[in-house]
């Protein structure tokens, strides 16, 4: 049995900005074991999963991709990237795989083995699922998933633990590609599978996963290393300037968590409570204590987005301090004037009064103002393009029209960079946050093996 | 005898990191990290950043607080509300959820 094992991380969100590569040279003399980098984010809103697209340019996706694979080639080890394509859907998958074929005949690398594994999951298996009584428990403070919010989405995929990449390392890949999953199990999978503790093996995983964030000072895109053995895990800075301390070490469980105590993935959690950290060099921190929780019963995270409508924006600026000071009542009169002529319902028009609370909206504490501009953007919704567009072009010209009984400036109520309105990507909506059960972690994935080279 | 005055500092003077940040869709979690021991300690003695003050500040329902968590391992405190859409809605305007701490910096923290 392998007393330690090594992982790279090279960086927390693979192509959203291109890794950089002098702290991941310096991580491949460090004798590495493994490099997995995770692709996936919900940070990116709804729009790529239910547009099935992606959020980063193929470029930048292809740079982290190229890098890591001739890296792992070079060194025979083996590379894991998780959520492919920012979604985890089959369509990235099937791009991530046809990026690495491509890298392999324009290197001409010897023969590997490529695991891949599906994890999108379509409407019909869902419904019939909610049919059969399974349940679908709402994350989050979401109810129970019902066959409205199913009929609402238009791509799903589900979160897989460490189980199907256990599976492809067992059968012998060299690359494994995976649909959506869980940031953790990428790295634990490989720990798990070597024989290492559980619930060192997910805090692994938990520490790794983003990457340069659990080091400081802050910077993005840089790689970390990882080491487990069978009493402790202990996480290293890779760039020359950059340290991992207990302080950055133990904020980043934190880091984009509700709880910092507890991590959930197929199969169980892990609880942080009684983590210790303690600074084991200058550039490495040392943490014990995890503790591994198994759930009684498996349940699997999907997650869904479906399309609200088209979507168009109008910009208006307003510098009359009598319009500022009046402002909710010229935002009534240009949704009274779409009213008047879309009705009530049917469509959503929203304005983002920048200036003023465009930012946090309900959230924002200052309610009086006295700014000397603001600039409203305007955003129309509806089930096609051109009611969209005319929906938003109404309400922004009718700032313009806006009728102020003391206003001074009669001959135009706003400014307009362009007098235009733009055609925006069409609006998504989260419409899944949710944990179904099943009888078997593997239930819901499906790995494929091919050979390249 | 006058009463001893109270001094008081800003939340933003006293914190290393003031941070807000989506956990998962439906959540927006805020980090309130602290580069000294001393002043963690002091703005957790201070009780100060609890749920009613966070009701008040953000103007929203205490139900919607989902968690508030001493963290001493890394000198932080951190608490999660509930979003009222889920983020990237349409008429949402804050997709990462990193833009709502502000108005954390004021509170005022008596020393």
């Amino acid at each position: 049995m392998k007393k330690e094992l090594r992982i790279i991380s090279p960086t927390g969100h693979l192509g959203f900005a291109p890794m950089k590569l002098e702290s991941f040279k310096i991580g491949l003399k460090e004798n590495p074991d493994y490099i997995c980098a995770d692709s996936g984010s919900d940070d990116i809103g709804p729009t790529p999963l239910g547009k099935d697209s992606q959020a980063s340019p193929v470029k930048w996706q292809e740079h982290d991709l190229e890098n890591i694979l001739l890296a792992c080639r070079e060194l025979k080890i083996p590379m894991i990237i998780g959520s492919a394509c920012d979604t985890g859907t089959n369509r990235g998958v099937d791009l991530y795989v046809s990026i690495i074929e491509r890298l392999a005949r324009k290197h001409g690398l010897s023969k590997f083995r490529l695991a891949y594994i599906y994890s999108q999951q379509s409407k019909e298996f869902i419904l019939d699922r909610l049919k059969k009584g399974i349940e679908i428990k709402g994350l989050d403070g979401r109810p129970p998933l019902t066959e409205e919010d199913v009929k609402k989405t238009d791509n799903i995929v589900a979160v897989m633990g460490v189980h199907p990449i256990i599976e492809a390392l067992n059968e012998g890949a060299d690359v494994i590609i995976c649909g959506r999953s869980s940031d953790v199990a990428i790295f634990a999978a490989p720990a798990i599978k070597e024989g290492f503790p559980k619930a060192l093996s997910y805090y692994l995983g938990k520490v790794l996963e983003c990457a340069s964030f659990c080091a400081e000072p802050y910077m993005g895109k840089e790689s970390v290393l990882g080491i487990i053995t069978h009493e402790d895990v202990k996480v290293k800075a890779l760039h020359p300037n950059a340290r991992c301390t207990i302080a950055s070490v133990a904020g980043h469980a934190m880091y984009e968590r509700a709880n910092p105590f507890y991590e959930y993935f197929v199969g169980g959690r892990l609880n942080m409570r009684n983590c210790r950290y303690e600074q084991y060099d200058e550039k490495t921190t040392r943490i014990t204590g995890p503790v591994f929780e198994p759930a009684e019963r498996y349940f699997v995270k999907l997650e869904g987005a479906g399309k609200v409508g088209e979507r168009y924006f109008g910009i208006a600026g307003i510098r009359d301090p009598y319009t500022i000071k009046n402002l909710d009542k010229v935002i009534e009169w240009a949704k009274n004037e779409v009213r008047s002529e879309f009705g009530k319902e049917g469509y959503q028009l929203h304005f983002h009064v920048f200036g003023k609370n465009g930012v946090m909206e309900e959230l924002e504490p200052i309610k009086h103002i006295t700014p000397h501009e603001v600039g409203i953007v305007v955003e129309g919704v509806a089930p096609t393009e051109e009611m969209a567009e005319s929906i938003t072009i109404t309400a922004t010209r009718q700032i313009f029209y806006a009728r102020l009984p003391e206003v001074k400036g009669t001959a135009g109520g706003c400014a307009y960079i362009i007098d235009e309105v733009l055609k925006g990507t069409p609006a998504y909506m989260w419409t899944m946050n949710h944990a179904m059960q099943v009888d078997d972690p593997m239930e819901l994935f499906k790995v494929n093996m091919i050979e390249i080279g | 005898m006058l009463a001893k005055k109270l001094k008081y500092k800003k939340l933003v003077d006293l914190a290393k990191t003031i941070r807000s940040k989506n956990a998962g869709p439906d959540l927006i979690t805020f980090d309130i990290i602290f580069r000294q021991k001393e002043d963690y300690e002091l703005v957790k003695r201070s009780g100060v950043i609890n749920k009613k003050t966070i009701s008040e500040l953000f103007n929203i329902d205490e139900s919607r607080i989902t968690d508030l968590v001493e963290f001493d391992p890394a000198n932080a405190i951190k608490f999660t509300i509930a979003r009222k859409l889920p983020s990237g809605s349409p008429g949402e305007s804050d997709t990462f959820g990193s833009q709502q701490y502000a108005p954390l910096y004021d509170l005022e923290i008596p020393v």
